[in-house]
């Protein structure tokens, strides 16, 4: 990959060559070989189990529960409802260090809002004794209609402008090329491939919380409030996630009801969600409606753009996806109006999903993009050359670092994009019709506050030490990068411990900021115990260097030494340590959210792709395949581009069943989601996967942190959708706009044969 | 699940007079188990008997066992030779696991994947409750059958084995308490009818023993092809099994079934007599697909199954006789 050499090439020059380097993952061993322990696996002795029951009807009043068979069924223990529970608080609203993902704790009321709530939970000694018993649970309800239509227009409420400039009303009247199609994206449930799950196990009035979470830190807090319980006395453990794209940043209904119920039957208790339960009590993306303008001169320069985005919501949360993410300045334009606007429906609440706003927004602008070039018979990587945006227009900050005009030319040339003909079903390989597609890609650039912890030890390891969690992504070996770049360990003296809730608080592994977020501080607390392990070095009667002065000395390969000598002469540090009669040296790290620091100030941070899609279409057959991806990704310095090649092609390929597949589809006569199950709800599998080729450009952003590096998790997936519509179009001539795109919406192109 | 008894038969005797359901693959029955749709007391397990192999018959036709897996019977020399139709149909259904697990006979048994048979918050559904009503009609349909539904049922039968093995004219043998008989595939699978609950032609007690395909004509050239909306583990939006014989240009003899579609694998006995003596061309081949689908009664959601299937019989003809 080109990435890897010339990411090689800049290494040579690098003093420890770690960072950039596209080394395994860490954690890689444990979890091929099935020994990481995800939050399910914990298995704690005299732990018993709990089941919910979930409602069947989406709307309406729960009348009676009849837990009399299922509470003499053998090895239960308890069947909790809302009659006998005992009080689950709400967590205060807009704390923003305990968010919740659901407003309303589980059994708060007997109104129903959405199709699976909770309305009563066993306890067993099995978790066949609890499932059997959850079965047995009876309910009677006052149905009501629910409403769980795709359809959010015709909307008659009230709009709340996201952002606006000039006049977009004239500009759009007397513009010359015109663009106005509504886009719509369906229902998305996230389906990590770990199951959400809670293992709650208390030892007097604290509460120890095995979690499959984005957030130990956030959890802590926000179960600490809904128990009622000091903050201190809440564990939260998160060692490993099989992932989450948003859906587990913050705790859900599930979590409350495990730990009340172990507080009640004084046992540990593990409560899994079940797969199909995923679908409808811990989030999805929700449904998105947006109408794009688009207002151009003849020579494509765009004069006026205006979003109107509506997103669906439930019934007891506002859950805004913000589809106008990147619209405000992804292009050049002068006269923009992006609002948006929430519509109700008896649904599970949404909660962001992996580029939540960007990706449901990237797909209706660029969509009308491409619609805009075949308006004006222009390229479309033309046009979007043609509009790039030397700075931010929404706020008149200059970018810290933007090359999505390199993405784009880049992309072209590795695609070979000067070969594509522009006539729909003009391009032709081994009897199949040929569509290529493309479309711009952004995501915002953050870093939030972080604190660690790093020490040298006698035992002479190097060990981190952070309240954050890898979601899978790869943020361990990240850690183990900077710690073997500053001591020159090598990984298997280096050990890194994250996901408990009681070290230095890191953050959320949300919004591609974790690395971002962690590097400067898990560097500065390594230098600061380097430090100090120089200073004890220099301080020790009886080593080579004591007596001399700390700033002569250096620490190399796990080595003291003089800095005038190589790293050879110098002694292992684990021996002064003990010739000291040290356990270890240590020193914290912090570092601030990029909000509050004066080098990021008044600068827009994003990052910027292009994504480049080719699909094989069989019109007799109405079969169409994505066969070739190319992305070109500016995320600024790239730590471990093996990892990070890995992020993006994983999101190139949810793009890919974005576009063809996914949809949670609801049964309009009671709300069900009636295709929660992983082969009814569908995904891409291997056959599907396209040839992928991932460049990354590799340009340090220093206004977000010293090592210049932005994130990566979400970037990738961004654009890959409206690429692939764009692809369709060309083979076919049948524009999508309402995602997925089926076979049925194939059918209607007018080419027969390839 | 429900709990239940677990025994092991050691012959067929023993097995057809244990009264408990047949396990063998347990891809389907556990998955239902597990859903509480299916909810026997007794399971009977079957992998120990003698019927796990493939033979050659002495007029040319094959023996498969009941307890061949799907895998096995895919790869097998014999079958990939000179019935590359049922290998192709095998191959594309569910996942390599799966398809280590299934077996012959268990395929053939294949429940439907009706989400409103599957789940049991449904009281009405007439295949689990006779009498009860569909749930499925009026709901969530686009994977539902256009071709042999009634008012009481529009569940697809979802195996592609068995669509390979319709268009290779396989005979089914059983035995059961009053015997051992054999019954065409044509004969079979029923109609849902009045009475969806009631599948196929099995008698309570019967086990499917072994099934015997006939041996295949010389001349002739199979296609299986099955459209769906992803390339793997998915099943049929409509597929076809044609198994052709041309000479001069025109077809001898023809078989054609569709997967995806019906009620039931369905032999298009109309596509056959449009096409018998005709010229392979498109038109034909188009004429042919109109046929098949003359009678298909879409739902509200699945009225593209309609030309994705004449497309996908035209396609599968267009290649068994190109």
């Amino acid at each position: 990959m080109a990435t890897q050499e010339s990411t090689a090439a800049k290494m040579a020059g690098s003093p420890h060559g770690i960072i950039g380097r596209p080394v395994a993952r860490i954690d890689g061993p444990l979890k091929t070989t099935g020994t990481a322990e995800y939050a399910g696996d914990f298995h704690l002795p005299g732990m018993v189990h709990a089941v919910p029951v979930q409602a069947t009807v989406a709307s309406g009043v729960l009348r009676h529960l009849d837990v009399s068979a299922a509470q003499a069924m053998p090895g239960v223990l308890e069947v909790l409802h809302r009659g006998n529970i005992e009080r689950i608080y709400r967590a205060v609203p807009n704390d923003p260090n305990a968010t919740v993902s659901e407003t309303r704790p589980a059994f708060e009321d007997d109104r129903l809002y959405y199709w699976g709530q909770y309305i009563a939970l066993v306890v067993a000694e099995t978790p066949e004794q609890a499932t059997a018993a959850a079965a047995a649970v009876k309910a009677e309800y006052a149905a009501e209609t629910p409403d769980v239509r795709r359809e959010l227009e015709p909307f008659a409420g009230k709009w709340h402008t996201v952002s606006e400039r000039g006049k977009v009303d004239d500009a759009l009247a007397a513009a010359a090329v015109k663009v106005d199609q509504t886009y719509g994206t369906p229902v998305e449930t996230h389906n990590p491939i770990e199951l959400h799950a809670t293992v709650a196990a208390w030892e007097g009035d604290r509460v120890t919380l095995y979690e499959s979470t984005q957030g130990v830190v956030n959890h802590r807090n926000a179960m600490a409030q809904i128990l009622g319980v000091p903050r201190e006395h809440v564990t939260v453990i998160t060692r490993f996630l099989g992932s989450g794209f948003g859906g587990k940043l913050f705790p859900w209904a599930h979590c409350a009801l495990a730990a009340v119920a172990s507080r009640r039957v004084q046992r540990p208790v593990k409560l899994v969600v079940t797969r199909t339960m995923m679908f409808s009590n811990v989030g999805h993306r929700p449904v998105t409606e947006q109408r794009f303008r688009l207002g151009a001169g003849a020579d494509g320069k765009l004069v006026a753009l205006q979003q109107d985005a509506l997103n669906h919501t439930s019934l007891v949360d506002a859950y805004d996806e913000g589809c106008g993410e990147a619209t405000p300045y992804l292009y050049s334009v002068p006269n923009l109006k992006v609002a948006s606007a929430l519509v109700q429906r008896n649904v599970g609440s949404p909660m962001a999903m992996r580029g939540p706003g960007a990706v449901p927004g990237l797909f209706a602008m660029e969509s009308a993009m491409d619609e805009l070039a075949v308006a004006l018979k222009m390229d479309p990587v033309e046009l979007r050359l043609k509009n790039d945006a030397v700075k931010d227009e929404s706020n008149g900050n200059p970018f810290s670092s933007r090359h999505l005009r390199e993405c784009l030319e880049t992309g072209s040339a590795k695609f070979g994009w000067s070969r594509r003909t522009a006539e729909v079903g003009s391009m032709r390989r081994d009897g199949k019709v040929l569509g290529w597609g493309v479309a711009a890609a952004s995501w915002g650039a953050y870093r939030f506050a972080c604190a660690t912890t790093v020490e040298l030890g006698a035992d002479g390891r190097a060990r981190a030490r952070c309240a954050t969690q890898d979601i899978g992504t790869g943020l361990y070996t990240i850690f183990a990068q900077v710690l073997a770049e500053k001591t020159g360990l090598p990984f298997e003296r280096i050990d890194v411990l994250l996901g408990d809730s009681s070290m230095p608080e890191g953050p959320l592994s949300g919004g591609s900021w974790s690395t971002a977020t962690v590097l400067p501080a898990v560097a500065e607390a390594a230098e600061g115990a380097i430090a100090s392990m120089l200073a004890v070095a220099s301080s020790t009667p009886g080593t080579p260097f004591a007596g001399a002065d700390a700033k002569t000395l250096r620490l190399t390969e796990g080595r003291v030494h003089r800095a005038s000598e190589p790293a050879a002469q110098g002694v292992p540090f684990e021996q002064i340590l003990k010739k000291a009669r040290l356990n270890r040296v240590s020193a914290d790290g912090r570092s601030g959210s990029a909000f509050e620091d004066p080098k990021a100030r008044g600068l827009s941070m994003h990052s910027f792709g292009a994504q480049f899609v080719e699909v094989e279409w069989e019109p007799e057959i109405a079969r169409l395949r994505v066969s070739r991806v190319v992305t070109v990704i500016d995320a600024g310095r790239i730590i471990n581009p093996r990892a990070g090649a890995n992020q993006i092609k994983g999101a190139v390929v949810m793009g890919v069943g974005m576009a063809l597949l996914e949809e949670t589809v609801y049964d309009p006569r009671n709300g069900q989601p009636i295709n929660a199950n992983l082969a009814d709800y569908r995904m891409v599998t291997c056959p599907d996967t396209p040839q992928i080729d991932v460049t990354f450009l590799d340009y340090p952003d220093y206004a977000l942190n010293s090592y210049g590096a932005r994130g990566i998790g979400e970037i990738g997936l961004a654009g890959v959708a409206p690429a692939i519509t764009s692809a369709v179009y060309h083979a076919t001539g049948v524009r999508v706009r309402r995602l997925p795109v089926r076979i049925e919406d194939l059918l209607r192109s007018e080419i027969r044969q390839a | 699940m429900q709990s239940f008894s677990f025994t092991k038969a050691q012959t067929v005797e023993e097995a057809t007079g244990a009264g408990g359901r047949f396990i063998g693959g347990g891809t389907t029955l556990v998955d239902l188990m597990k859903l509480n749709v299916e909810t026997p007391s007794t399971l009977v397990d079957i992998t120990g008997l003698p019927m796990a192999e493939v033979e050659k018959l002495p007029d040319g036709g094959l023996k498969i066992g009941a307890m061949v897996r799907n895998s096995d019977l895919a790869f097998h020399p014999e079958v990939k030779a000179r019935y590359a139709v049922l290998s192709e149909a095998l191959l594309s259904g569910a996942s390599a696991q799966l398809r280590n697990m299934a077996t012959t006979g268990g395929n053939l048994l294949q429940r439907t994947r009706c989400p409103y048979f599957r789940d049991t918050s449904y009281s009405n559904c007439n295949k689990r409750n006779p009498g009860s009503g569909c749930a499925a009609i009026g709901g969530h349909n686009r994977m539902m059958a256009i071709l042999g539904t009634s008012d009481s049922c529009i569940a697809t039968h979802p195996s592609d084995m068995c669509v390979g093995m319709m268009a290779l004219d396989a005979t089914i043998h059983v035995s059961g308490p009053k015997g051992a008989r054999s019954i065409a595939i044509g004969d079979f699978y029923h109609l849902p009818g009045t009475t969806p609950n009631v599948e196929n032609a099995l008698e309570p007690g019967e086990l499917i023993t072994h099934v015997t395909l006939p041996a295949p004509r010389r001349q002739s050239r199979q296609v299986y092809l099955k459209l769906r909306d992803r390339a793997s583990y998915e099943f049929a939006l409509a597929s076809a099994a044609v198994v052709a014989e041309t000479s001069g240009g025109h077809i001898r003899n023809i078989r054609v079934a569709m997967g995806g579609v019906g009620t039931r694998p369905w032999r298009a006995h109309e596509a056959e007599a449009a096409l018998m003596g005709k010229p392979a061309t498109p038109a034909h081949f188009r004429a042919a697909a109109e046929a098949a689908l003359k009678d298909a009664r879409p739902q509200s959601e699945n009225g593209f199954k309609v030309e994705l299937a004449k497309r996908c019989i035209v396609r599968a003809l267009t290649m068994a006789t190109a």
